[in-house]
């Protein structure tokens, strides 16, 4: 049996030199996957890169055994790979609804029911749902993001930085809601500056140094070894 | 005050062509992030089109307006996937330059097809109504009809923006490129679809020109300054902005003229727009800029 | 001193041809260097042709002036008001991003051919200005000849002039801010000012072409030197040569003009009645050209040299 998603050796970057050195990454339909690691690691270009937004020189990601390296977004979103972006990832002069519905924009059929299991995921979204996503506090537009990430039903969730500039509260109900995601069977791959709390609830994480794994394990060892807890969790 | 209302009249009329070519404007920005400098040109090919269709069929003037719109909607297509798809990619400014250069192609192309000279959708001099209610103000059919129709225009380019997919589509195109691209949606169709609904407004502008002027090869460039500034009061990228940008610079260009030549109204134009631009380059309702 | 047919052509070709050259270095200076597009060169190319019109002949009743000065006098007189004139339309454009500064110089072009159009008492209206003399008129070196090599001296110098103005610290500002503005920014330069300062300087040069073109030709009119092509016709030569290399930017000129004179030359073989639409095939062929050439060769037929530093380290 293939797993969800397996990225193996892969060298990339914005076009100069390559910022990523040999990553490689792993996701099971049932786990939790964090990335953490220092500033300028290439965790987030590890992400774009597996999601098709920056071109692969060299190495293979493959998504149920299937061969996808370079597959186009629209591709990755008809697998059924949803990707939030960390920053600008609402469509501010659109309705909250309507934030949701563009998620769903290659799903053919009836919405409601889509709709349905993200307000019930996020009651506020409900309550919310004609108002601009624009208008919304950082925590209630991270809701937006990942409901309409969502949308598509998604196999594999990927998540960059799920709660940069979150107040502590947020950041705990944050981290609910994607185990809560992750208990329908939705696979979440997420790179995280928190990462103490991520690495809590994470299944496996990897620790990513200039661009290349420097450590991989589960969430608790990972926390509970010394050198990686003095390299990247500041003790 | 019969005569300023009369010059509001005149001023919405003008203000219903500016509208029309000014939307295009905004949603061609708002998608692609270039000034389209061909719009104006795109006005006045349309224009030509209603008028060979109407003399080729017999018909009388108002059927120019369908056949302008479909016909520009395809040569807007055809010229992106021709020339503007190719260079895309590079930086939008080469975009601006290679729009320069279609402009005076199209129009280079109206004087080899019709020629340099005047001509009129009908012949003929139509008489206004006498509104003796409102101080015995006149008022032309073709200038009620040409309000209504923008009206009714506007109010389809707005069901289509809130009410389909597509249309949602777009704003979120023009909100966010990176995240349309994330959540999927198919950006060439969409950019498609821009350009069909821009090329159709402006041919819609180009015959309301026509039907309430004359035709000429250059009516659209020189109607290209306030249609910019439309779009720019209304704050670029913003579809219903250049509706209250079009009407205001309209009514000014209109008004304009109880004070300073008639042959300065477009100074007029440029005069709201260049204090727009010191004052709030982001239009009066914020520009996606 | 009198030309046969041929050398004559040859000698109004290149005369043409050197004025459009100093309208392309002025482009250039603000497009090639700073990646600030003008597409209104008619209007300060108009305010250069009419200040030193109205500064060197005789003096009208018709219009304000003339005030019978020298040629150079009118020159200075041309560079001066377009200087000032660019001075405004930096000042409110500086700021603003790229397609904001197109949509205005449009609106100044348009603004200085409707005042030149409507205010007789200062620039005789429609009926234009008369009579502009070339220099040393009433001399035995008065000739088409002796004026082409005026013309040649001046693009020679602007050439001189902004050549160096590339190679300085100042130019090296200038292309830093096209490539990077966030950078240079954050290095603490005023972008603003370098953007206005080179705006500034490409409408003196322009305002220049402007002063000696009238001089050649001798008759100003709004409609005579047809403003909008005149633009297009210097963005296509300054685009054809390379942008950013003032060598390309008068190869283009010149190369362009060629063209532009060889479309003539074959419409002129069309019957008269069709004269109209010969020029209007014309303009259609060089917006062809224009596109075609930002398609396939962007970059144009000089490209525009690499920084010294990082052509020895490659």
């Amino acid at each position: 049996m293939s797993s969800l998603l397996e990225a193996k050796g892969l060298y990339g970057g914005y076009g100069g030199a390559d910022i990523l050195q040999g990553t490689h990454l792993r996701v099971e339909s049932d786990e939790i996957v964090v990335i953490v690691g220092p500033n300028g690691a290439g965790k987030s270009t590890a992400m774009k890169a597996v999601f098709g937004l920056l071109r692969i020189r060299e190495g293979e990601v493959r998504y149920r055994g299937e061969a996808i390296t370079n597959a186009k977004p629209e591709q990755m979103v008809r697998h059924g790979i949803a990707y939030v972006p960390q920053e600008k990832n609402v469509f501010p002069s659109l309705t909250v609804r309507e934030n949701l519905e563009m998620g769903a924009y290659l799903m053919k059929g009836d919405l409601s029911q889509r709709l349905d299991k993200v307000y019930t995921l996020f009651p506020k979204l409900a309550e919310r749902r004609r108002q601009q996503a624009g208008l919304m506090s950082g925590g209630e537009r991270q809701m937006v993001a990942m409901g309409r990430a969502l949308m598509i039903d998604p196999q594999l969730l990927m998540l960059d930085e799920p709660t940069a500039g979150l107040s502590p509260l947020l950041i705990d109900e944050t981290f609910e809601r994607i185990k809560e995601i992750n208990a329908q069977g939705i696979g979440v791959l997420m790179v995280e500056q928190n990462a103490k709390q991520a690495l809590a609830i994470a299944s496996r994480g990897y620790v990513l140094a200039t661009g290349s794994n420097r450590h991989e394990d589960t969430g608790p060892n990972l926390l509970a070894d010394p050198e990686v807890a003095e390299m990247f969790l500041g003790g | 005050m019969t005569d300023i209302l009369q010059l509001l009249i005149y001023g919405l009329v003008l203000g219903s062509v500016l509208t029309m070519g000014a939307i295009g404007v905004s949603m061609i920005f708002g998608i692609l992030r270039f000034a389209h400098f061909a719009h104006g040109d795109f006005m006045t090919l349309g224009a030509y089109l209603g008028l060979s269709f109407i003399s080729a069929f017999g018909l009388s003037s108002w059927w120019a307006l369908p056949a302008a719109m479909v016909g520009m909607g395809v040569i807007a297509v055809f010229i992106d996937q021709v020339l503007y798809r190719r260079i895309r990619r590079t930086q939008p400014v080469i975009l601006l330059i290679a729009s320069f250069g279609m402009a005076l192609i199209l129009r280079s192309l109206v004087q080899l097809i019709w020629g340099s000279d005047n001509q009129t959708y009908a012949s003929g001099i139509q008489f206004p109504w006498q509104l003796d209610w409102l101080g015995g103000m006149r008022l032309k059919p073709d200038h009620l009809w040409i309000m209504l129709i923008s009206l009714a225009l506007v109010a389809g380019v707005h069901l289509f923006l809130t009410r389909t997919r597509l249309g949602k589509a777009m704003r979120a195109m023009s909100d966010n490129m990176d995240l349309a691209l994330v959540s999927g949606i198919p950006a060439e169709r969409v950019i498609m679809v821009t350009w069909v609904i821009g090329g159709a407004l402006a041919a819609a502008a180009g015959v309301f020109l026509g039907i309430d002027t004359r035709l000429h090869p250059v009516m659209g460039w020189t109607t290209l300054l306030p249609v910019f500034a439309a779009a720019i009061l209304g704050g670029i990228g913003r579809p219903y902005g250049a509706i209250a940008g079009g009407m205001i610079i309209g009514v000014s260009m209109e008004m304009s003229t109880l004070l300073i030549p008639a042959a300065y109204k477009p100074a007029v134009a440029f005069a709201i727009m260049v204090g727009m631009l010191i004052l709030r380059p982001q239009g009066i309702f914020k520009g996606t800029v | 001193m009198e030309l046969s047919g041929l050398a004559s052509y040859l000698v109004s070709f290149l005369t043409f041809a050197g004025v459009y050259a100093v309208l392309a270095l002025g482009l250039n200076m603000q497009w090639g260097f700073t990646g600030q597009f003008n597409i209104g060169i008619a209007g300060f190319f108009a305010v250069g042709a009419y200040t030193s019109a109205i500064l060197t002949t005789p003096s009208s009743p018709a219009y304000l002036g003339g005030f019978g000065m020298p040629f150079l006098v009118g020159l200075a007189g041309a560079v001066i008001a377009s200087t000032l004139l660019g001075l405004v339309v930096g000042l409110i454009t500086a700021r603003l991003r790229t397609d904001y500064l197109a949509i205005a110089s449009i609106g100044i072009a348009e603004m200085v051919r409707l005042f030149v159009k409507n205010e007789g008492w200062l620039t005789n209206g429609v009926r234009g200005i008369a009579g502009i003399d070339r220099p040393f008129a009433d001399t035995v070196l008065d000739s088409p000849l002796t004026y082409l090599v005026i013309v040649a001296l001046f693009v020679a110098g602007v050439y001189f002039l902004v050549e160096r103005a590339r190679a300085s610290p100042w130019g090296r500002v200038l292309r830093a801010i096209r490539e990077n503005e966030p950078a240079t920014a954050a290095a603490g330069k005023s972008i603003a000012g370098f953007r206005l300062q080179a705006f500034v300087l490409g409408s003196a040069i322009m305002g220049l072409g402007g002063g000696l073109y009238a001089h050649f030709f001798g008759f100003l009119s709004p409609e005579a030197f047809m403003p909008l092509y005149g633009t297009f016709l210097v963005w296509v030569m300054l685009i054809a040569g390379g942008s950013g290399n003032n060598r390309g930017a008068i190869l283009g000129a010149i190369v362009v003009w060629g063209v532009w004179s060889g479309t003539a030359l074959l419409t002129g073989l069309l019957p008269t009645e069709y004269a109209t639409q010969g020029a209007a095939l014309r303009v259609l062929l060089i917006g062809v050209l224009l596109q075609v050439i930002l398609v396939t060769r962007p970059e144009g037929i000089l490209p525009e040299k690499p920084p010294k530093l990082l052509a020895r380290k490659r």
